[in-house]
C-alpha cells in the first residue's frame, strides 16, 4: 500500500445560491486506498464528493471556487475537458440508475462513446467488468435483456461494471449501498475492498460501521467544514477534535 | 354525519360530470355510426369521386382518405424534425432561464392560435413563395399548427426523466449531445411517440388550416405541388349539399376519419409497449 497523494483539494468552496455547502476545504486523497467522508446528513459530504469530478456543476445556481488538483492539474481550470475528467473519475450513485438499454449496452455505453467500436473489444470489456463487479455469472445468459429487469442489488453491481468500463482511476461512491438489502450491500463492500488494489476509492457514508469496515483514510465534515481528517485508525480511535468524538459517539446529528 | 354527506355529494357530482363526458362521446360515436354506416360501402373506401358524385352518383372518398394521411403524416414528420431540436435545447442545453420561459410562453400563445389563422398565414406564405394551394402548402400549415403541441407535449415527457439518469451518463464522461441522443431520447421514446400521435390526431382532423393551403381535388395525391383532398373538407363539402344521399356520405366520411384516428391510437399503444422494453422506472 502506497501513501502517495492522488488528489489534492485546496480551499474548495461550493455554494448553492446563498447557501454554502462546502467551505474552505483542503485535504489530500491518498492513492489506492479507500477514503471515507463521514458526517451528519446535510454536512456537505455529497457535495464535496461530487465536486471531485465536477458533477456538482450540473445543479442549477451552483458556484465553485478553489482547486481540485488531480495528477498535477486543477480540474476546474477552464481549459480542462470536463468529459475527460469524468471519464477518469467515475461515480457510483446512491440509487442504481441503469441506462434505458440492455445489460450489455449499459456496460458498453461508456467505452463506445469514448471511441471503442469493435464488437470483439466491447465484448471483452463487458465480460471483464461484469466479472469485476461480481455480476457475470448471474447475467451471462441474458446479456441482451433490459437492465431494468435486474433486481436492485444486481442493478447496483451493473452500475459498478458500467463505471469501471471506461477505466477510471478514481471511483466516487455516494452512499452506494444505502438503497440495498444487507446481502447486496455486503457484495458491493466486498467488491470495493477488492477494487482498491487498482483504484482510488472515495466514498460517502452515514453508516459509521461501514466506514470502519472499509476506510483506510477518513474525512469528517460538519456543517460544510472539514473538521478532521487522517488515517482511519487514528480518527476512529483517537479523534483530536471534540466534534469528531461527539459524532463518533452518536451525539452529533 | 355532515362530513359523510359532503363526501357523498361531491363523489356524486364527480360521477355526474364523468357520466356527462362519456355520454357526449357515446352520442357522437352513435350519431356518426347510425347516420354514416348505411352509406358506407367498399366503393366509398376504394374509389375516387366520379362525375356527379356530389349529386349522389357513384364514387368514393379515397382521394380524401389518402390526402388526409399524406397531409397529416407529412406535417407530423416535418413538425417532429423542428420540435426535437427545440425540445432538446430547452431541456438539456439552454442555460438562460428567461429565454426558456420566453420560448415556452411563445409556444403556449401559438397553441392558442385558431387553426384558421394558421390557414390564412400559410396561404400568405404560399403566395409569397409563389406556390399555389398544394399538398406541400397543407403540410407546412399543419406542421406549424402541430409544432406548439408537439414541443409542449414532448417537454412534459422529458420533464419526467429523472436527473440521476442523465447524471449517470455524464458521470461516464458523456457530452450533453451524447446523453440527449442515446439516453434521454431512448428513455422518453414511448412518451414522445404518444406526443407525435396527439399532434397527428390534431392535424388529420383539422379543416380550417388546409382550406386555403391544400385546396381540394377529386384526384389522388401524386405531387407535393398539386392540391389534395382531405377528410374534414370532404365532410364539410358533402354536408353542405342539398342531396340526402350525399349528406349521408358526409357522416360516412366522418366515420372513416374517426376510425383512422382509432386505429392509429391502438397501433401506437401496441408499438409503445415495445418501446418501453428498456425504459427505467
Amino acid at each position: 500500500m502506497t501513501n502517495e497523494t492522488l488528489i489534492q483539494i485546496r480551499n474548495l468552496n461550493v455554494t448553492y445560491g446563498s447557501q454554502q455547502a462546502v467551505q474552505e476545504v483542503s485535504v489530500d486523497i491518498p492513492a489506492q486506498q479507500i477514503t471515507a467522508i463521514i458526517g451528519p446528513s446535510g454536512c456537505g459530504k455529497t457535495t464535496l464528493l461530487r465536486s471531485i469530478s465536477r458533477l456538482v456543476e450540473l445543479v442549477d445556481g451552483v458556484r465553485v471556487w478553489g482547486e481540485v488538483i488531480f495528477e498535477g492539474q486543477n480540474i476546474y481550470d477552464p481549459r480542462v475537458d470536463v468529459t475527460e475528467i469524468r471519464k477518469r473519475i467515475g461515480l457510483l450513485a446512491q440509487r442504481p440508475f441503469p441506462l434505458p438499454m440492455s445489460i450489455y449496452e449499459n456496460v458498453a455505453y461508456g467505452p463506445h462513446i469514448h471511441g471503442i467500436r469493435k464488437r470483439q473489444e466491447l465484448d471483452a470489456i463487458v465480460e471483464k467488468q461484469l466479472r469485476a463487479a461480481g455480476l457475470w455469472d448471474e447475467v451471462q445468459s441474458r446479456l441482451h435483456a433490459p437492465a431494468s429487469a435486474l433486481s436492485i442489488g444486481q442493478q447496483q453491481r451493473l452500475c459498478l461494471a458500467r463505471g469501471l468500463a471506461v477505466e477510471p482511476e478514481v471511483l466516487l461512491c455516494d452512499e452506494a449501498t444505502s438503497a440495498l438489502d444487507p446481502i447486496s450491500a455486503q457484495r458491493i463492500e466486498d467488491r470495493l475492498l477488492e477494487l482498491k488494489r487498482d483504484y482510488t476509492i472515495v466514498l460517502v457514508t452515514h453508516i459509521l460501521r461501514q466506514a470502519r469496515r472499509l476506510a483506510d483514510y477518513v474525512i469528517f465534515m460538519y456543517l460544510g467544514e472539514l473538521i478532521e481528517h487522517g488515517p482511519a485508525e487514528q480518527v476512529f480511535n483517537h479523534p483530536r477534535e471534540a466534534r469528531t468524538r461527539a459524532y463518533l459517539q452518536g451525539e452529533l446529528y | 354525519m355532515n362530513k359523510h354527506f359532503e363526501e357523498r355529494l361531491f363523489v356524486g357530482l364527480m360521477l355526474a360530470s364523468l357520466a356527462f363526458i362519456v355520454g357526449v362521446l357515446i352520442l357522437i360515436l352513435a350519431t356518426v355510426l347510425i347516420k354514416g354506416l348505411p352509406a358506407l360501402n367498399l366503393a366509398m373506401l376504394t374509389q375516387t369521386p366520379r362525375g356527379g358524385y356530389y349529386l349522389g352518383k357513384e364514387g368514393g372518398i379515397l382521394n380524401a382518405i389518402t390526402g388526409s394521411l399524406a397531409l397529416a403524416g407529412g406535417a407530423t414528420l416535418l413538425s417532429c424534425l423542428m420540435a426535437l431540436p427545440v425540445v432538446l435545447y430547452l431541456q438539456v442545453f439552454a442555460k438562460n432561464a428567461r429565454l426558456v420561459e420566453l420560448a415556452r410562453l411563445s409556444l403556449d400563445v401559438l397553441w392558442g392560435v385558431p387553426s384558421i389563422v394558421y390557414g390564412a398565414f400559410g396561404f400568405t406564405l404560399l403566395l409569397f413563395l409563389g406556390l399555389r394551394a398544394s399538398l406541400l402548402g397543407g403540410i407546412i400549415a399543419l406542421a406549424l399548427l402541430e409544432l406548439p403541441i408537439l414541443v409542449r407535449a414532448m417537454e412534459e415527457v422529458m420533464l419526467m426523466i429523472p436527473f440521476d439518469l442523465k447524471e449517470a451518463s455524464y458521470a461516464l464522461g458523456a457530452t450533453r449531445l451524447e446523453t440527449s441522443l442515446r439516453v434521454v431520447l431512448r428513455q422518453a421514446a414511448p412518451g414522445l411517440f404518444t406526443a407525435l400521435l396527439l399532434a397527428f390526431g390534431r392535424a388529420i382532423g383539422d379543416a380550417a388550416a388546409v382550406l386555403f393551403t391544400a385546396g381540394y381535388t377529386d384526384r389522388l395525391p401524386t405531387s407535393l405541388l398539386r392540391p389534395v383532398a382531405s377528410l374534414p373538407l370532404a365532410v364539410f363539402f358533402q354536408l353542405g349539399t342539398p342531396v340526402p344521399e350525399v349528406r349521408e356520405r358526409a357522416y360516412a366520411s366522418a366515420l372513416v376519419l374517426t376510425v383512422i384516428i382509432l386505429i392509429i391510437s391502438l397501433g401506437a399503444r401496441l408499438l409503445s409497449r415495445r418501446l418501453t422494453k428498456y425504459m427505467i422506472r
